[in-house]
């Protein structure tokens, strides 16, 4: 599936990338950036649970 | 369980309904929601909706579509008035009444108010619109109360060039969290933009003209704030025979009675990380609570104790504040890195030997995760803190 991510949005909490390390880092701004676009099986549920637990809702996963 | 009734459709409530899907439970989920509005979040509230950066639409949690896959049974603009456990029914303001084999409160916070009429609070969209409509250049804005909320107003209020007065009953804002030395940051960052922050000041009463202080002095005003704290909307499990304090109150699995757990702002829960019960009325653990809540509701068997480390947020002018952990009735703060003048640091916390708290205004994320993992993993303090970092008068 593929990951988007809405920087705007994003308020640097940096959840995502305690749920799913991998796939996401922040700048020193603390805005996330996005390491891979394209997350196997293997990294659903990480990524999912980054979805559920960013408290600005900046991350989608989609369906391809 | 044929059907599960998640009460509350904020972030809380809707982490617990799309876990449970992700968890493959397969039976009905009614979610009920006292706003009219599909899931939407509130943080920006206070920043860019007060602001008019962000239109509404913007703050919709899920896509329709995200929302429809999720399958729910959505009850939107409908209040529960009560909950019957002998026949694990819940009843709603429409007259309809919801059986359910297991059940997540998520009913949120309302805002504190004061007596007499016309003052704003700050919860809903509304609410927000409705200040938001006000706040034009050269309106005198009280605001009663320099948490968080205030203070992000004020600083919104100010930006918009309105006169600002901030009041505040403690020596500084937020003492009892942040401690006094962090607070004189915060006091500073307004006073020196020329927002009227006074503290020590009590108010008693929203009047015509403005707001009555303590002293039996009025603060005229064209729009008052309130924005004193919150309280949890328990009301309606009057008779439940849940335990309702400050909050429902849960046990480490987030369980408040037989297969009804609580989320997100109304629920008061024994944290095990840091050895107390809380409530926490921050946004990203409402989504991580709700989450634990499902979990466990699905699969006590495996039940894992709801053990975060609280995080929150806040944008006041050019300042981001983040602060982890569990900061209120700290026993010292220590200046652990940066400078306080400068607005670039990170303060750590004590409580009893351990790192319980870390707040940081200004600093890149990698300097703030170190602090986060010292908290996580109950860190001593005298291992963590150098003894050569001057400490900060609490």
């Amino acid at each position: 599936m593929k990951v988007e991510l809405d920087a705007d949005k994003c308020v640097a909490s940096g959840q995502c990338v305690l749920a799913a390390m991998d796939v996401f880092d922040q700048d020193d701004d603390g805005i996330a950036i996005l390491l891979e676009e394209q997350v196997g099986d293997d990294r659903l549920d990480d990524v999912k649970e980054a979805v559920v637990v960013c408290p600005a809702a900046a991350i989608r996963l989609v369906e391809q | 369980m044929r059907r599960i009734v998640v009460v509350g459709a904020s972030a809380a409530g809707l982490a617990a309904a799309e876990t449970l899907r992700r968890e493959a439970y397969e039976g009905i989920i009614t979610l009920v929601g006292d706003e009219p509005l599909a899931p939407y979040d509130r943080p920006p509230l206070s920043k860019q909706i007060l602001a008019a950066e962000w239109e509404p639409e913007r703050l919709a949690l899920r896509t329709p579509d995200t929302l429809a896959a999720l399958d729910l049974d959505l009850r939107l603009g409908v209040t529960a008035t009560g909950l019957e456990p002998a026949d694990r029914t819940i009843e709603l303001a429409d007259g309809s009444a919801v059986p359910y084999d297991g059940l997540v409160i998520a009913t949120g916070v309302r805002p504190r108010r004061l007596p007499g009429e016309g003052a704003h609070v700050l919860r809903t969209l509304d609410d927000a619109l409705t200040l938001r409509e006000q706040l034009t250049p050269g309106r005198r804005l009280v605001v009663v109360g320099a948490g968080f909320l205030g203070a992000e107003v004020a600083a919104v209020a100010w930006r918009l060039g309105c006169e600002v007065t901030l009041l505040e009953p403690a020596p500084v804002p937020l003492a009892h969290a942040v401690g006094m030395e962090v607070g004189k940051v915060l006091t500073n960052a307004h006073l020196e933009r020329g927002v009227d922050l006074r503290c020590g000041v009590t108010v008693t009463e929203v009047t015509e003209d403005g707001v009555r202080l303590a002293d039996g002095s009025e603060i005229e005003a064209d729009e008052v704030l309130v924005a004193i704290g919150s309280l949890p909307n328990t009301d309606w499990l009057a008779g439940s025979s849940l335990t309702v304090g400050d909050g429902v109150v849960c046990d480490e699995y987030c369980k408040a009675g037989p297969n009804v757990y609580a989320a997100g702002d109304v629920a008061h829960w024994y944290n095990p990380l840091f050895g107390t019960s809380m409530r926490i009325e921050h946004r990203t653990t409402a989504a991580e609570q709700g989450m634990a809540a499902a979990r466990n509701l699905l699969h006590p068997e495996a039940g894992k104790p709801f053990a975060p480390v609280p995080y929150f947020w806040s944008d006041q002018y050019d300042m981001k504040i983040q602060a982890y952990g569990y900061l209120r009735d700290h026993a010292e703060v220590a200046l652990v890195e940066g400078d306080l003048a400068e607005r670039k640091f990170v303060a750590a916390y004590r409580t009893g030997d351990r790192v319980t708290g870390a707040l940081a205004v200004g600093m890149p994320p990698k300097a703030i995760r170190q602090w986060r993992q010292a908290i996580a993993t109950g860190a001593a303090w005298h291992d963590t803190v150098s003894t050569a970092v001057p400490a900060m008068e609490s």
